[in-house]
């Protein structure tokens, strides 16, 4: 397939790791993370570690929608859920999560609420011009990718003036959790694990375009190389983030040019501008409280705000103690380092946040990386 | 769920509608977010929305880039003529 096949090239994937390879300074390790899901997904499913050299570590960041949305927001969409002749409409992989005491969208949808798996945030409109008499919400999740559409569903709901369709509004920003990340105590103090690096997300810039990181160049003085989702695209990231390092440059590169431009998708940032604003505060799973890392509705479109038709409380749930995807997300630690992992918790029944999606830290390894570890050990263990 | 693949414009539709082709499997998609899409053209779609038009020069190029040597390589692969 055009765009696709040439960027999984097994042959040219090697080339770029020899140029890793060369070009890596082993007098030093470079420490890179990739925030987007997508990525940890990419790497860990065709094996891109595996041809990095030893002091080239991929940390996983926080950008995986499903895994970062609060306990408690979940346990108010599954509050939502059970008023009577509601419908809850959200994206597949919303439907899994877990709450505290086992209970998830899916769970209750067995138990008879009306919970509806929807592809497009358009679907929720739909649904609810076919359902008049009934309310419709649309739990909606996700970074800058998701969040336009969102916005074009709110103006559509207006335009056919719907009074039955609101959204429950959980969209987060990048640029600010990258920024937590690198301001938290467990970075700066343990000093253990420098983030040298960030391989800048592929969707997400489609839409923000470069400009957002430049802060992260000057204020923190580290390079940030955007990448397509395919693994070349990936390898060469790195190979861009290490020649920036060695050359003592902190700079915003793009290497996923055929998509992303530097002002990004201005249509789509108009748009949401128009209909969303900053929330102060906002949790992330596994980070905290994030000051302004979120939007919410604003209040021209106060009617298609779930927050503002229905009584929805803010709560916070811990993850449980064991769970260490707080350290893993800021690249602290790595998921086998959690004692539970691949034991009690596994992606059929995921305990933290890293494990609930493909694209979290703790599944991308479960999935993929888990029986590289043991052949790893058991190679150790018989030489 | 941000996993996407480039998807073929293979019609244009009403009401800013487009019919993609995504690896053999065929879709209406929103063109909302994008403006001058063209049959032909591929897109980057996310959750049933167009976010962005490839460009192919760019992918062109890209290729290109992933297949030069490093420089380092070709000085350590330099025949020594002394
Ligand atoms: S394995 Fe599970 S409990 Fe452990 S850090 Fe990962 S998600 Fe949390």
């Amino acid at each position: 397939m055009k765009y696709i096949d040439e960027f999984r090239d097994g042959v040219v994937a090697k080339k770029i790791a020899e140029n890793i390879s060369l070009e890596a300074n082993q007098a030093r390790s470079y420490h890179l993370m990739e925030f987007c899901g997508g990525h940890t997904h990419a790497i860990s499913r065709y094996g891109i570690t595996d041809l990095l050299p030893t002091n080239v570590h991929m940390i996983h960041g926080p950008g995986c929608p499903v895994c970062v949305l609060p306990i408690g927001r979940v346990e108010n969409a599954i509050q939502l859920a059970q008023i009577p002749r509601l419908i809850l409409c959200s994206y597949g992989d919303m439907l899994r999560i877990p709450t505290a005491n086992g209970m998830s969208l899916q769970k209750i949808k067995a138990q008879g609420a009306d919970v509806r798996m929807i592809y497009s945030s358009a679907d929720a409109v739909k649904i609810a011009q076919q359902n008049p008499h009934r309310q419709v919400v649309f739990l909606a999740v996700g970074f800058e990718t998701t969040t336009p559409p969102t916005a074009v569903t709110i103006q559509q709901a207006q335009a056919l003036g719907l009074t039955n369709f609101s959204v429950f509004c959980n969209h987060v920003l990048t640029p600010s959790a990258i920024s937590h990340i690198l301001q938290s105590p467990e970075v700066r103090q343990l000093g253990t694990v420098p983030l040298d690096g960030f391989i800048g997300p592929a969707h997400v810039s489609t839409i923000i375009g470069g400009q957002p990181y430049e802060y992260f160049t000057e204020e923190f003085q580290k390079p940030v190389v955007i990448a397509g989702f395919e693994p070349l695209d990936v390898m060469q990231a790195i190979l861009m983030l290490i020649r920036q390092l060695n050359e003592g440059r902190a700079e915003v590169e793009n290497e996923f040019t055929r998509a992303v431009l530097p002002t990004g998708n201005v249509k789509a940032q108009l748009l949401v501008a128009e209909v969303f604003e900053l929330r102060r505060t906002f949790e992330w799973r596994g980070l905290g409280l994030v000051p302004y890392s979120a939007l919410k509705i604003k209040s021209n479109y106060a009617e298609f705000d779930a927050e503002q038709r229905f009584q929805i409380p803010t709560l916070s749930i811990a993850d449980n103690k064991a769970c260490e995807c707080g350290a893993i997300l800021r690249g602290v630690k790595k998921p086998q380092d959690c004692k539970i992992f691949g034991t009690v918790c596994t992606p059929e029944n995921p305990i933290g946040s890293c494990m609930v999606s493909s694209e979290g830290a703790c599944a991308a390894h479960y999935s993929y990386g888990r029986f590289r570890d043991s052949n790893v050990s058991s190679r150790k263990a018989n030489a | 769920m941000c996993l996407a693949i480039p998807a073929y414009v293979e019609q244009l539709l009403a009401d800013d509608q487009a019919m993609v082709n995504l690896g053999g499997v065929h879709k209406a998609i929103s063109l909302a977010l994008v403006e001058d899409i063209m049959v032909g053209d591929y897109v980057i779609v996310h959750v049933g929305y167009a976010l962005q038009k490839l460009d192919p020069l760019e992918a062109k190029q890209t290729l290109i880039m992933f297949n030069e040597m490093s420089k380092l390589a070709d000085e350590v692969n330099k025949p020594t003529t002394k």
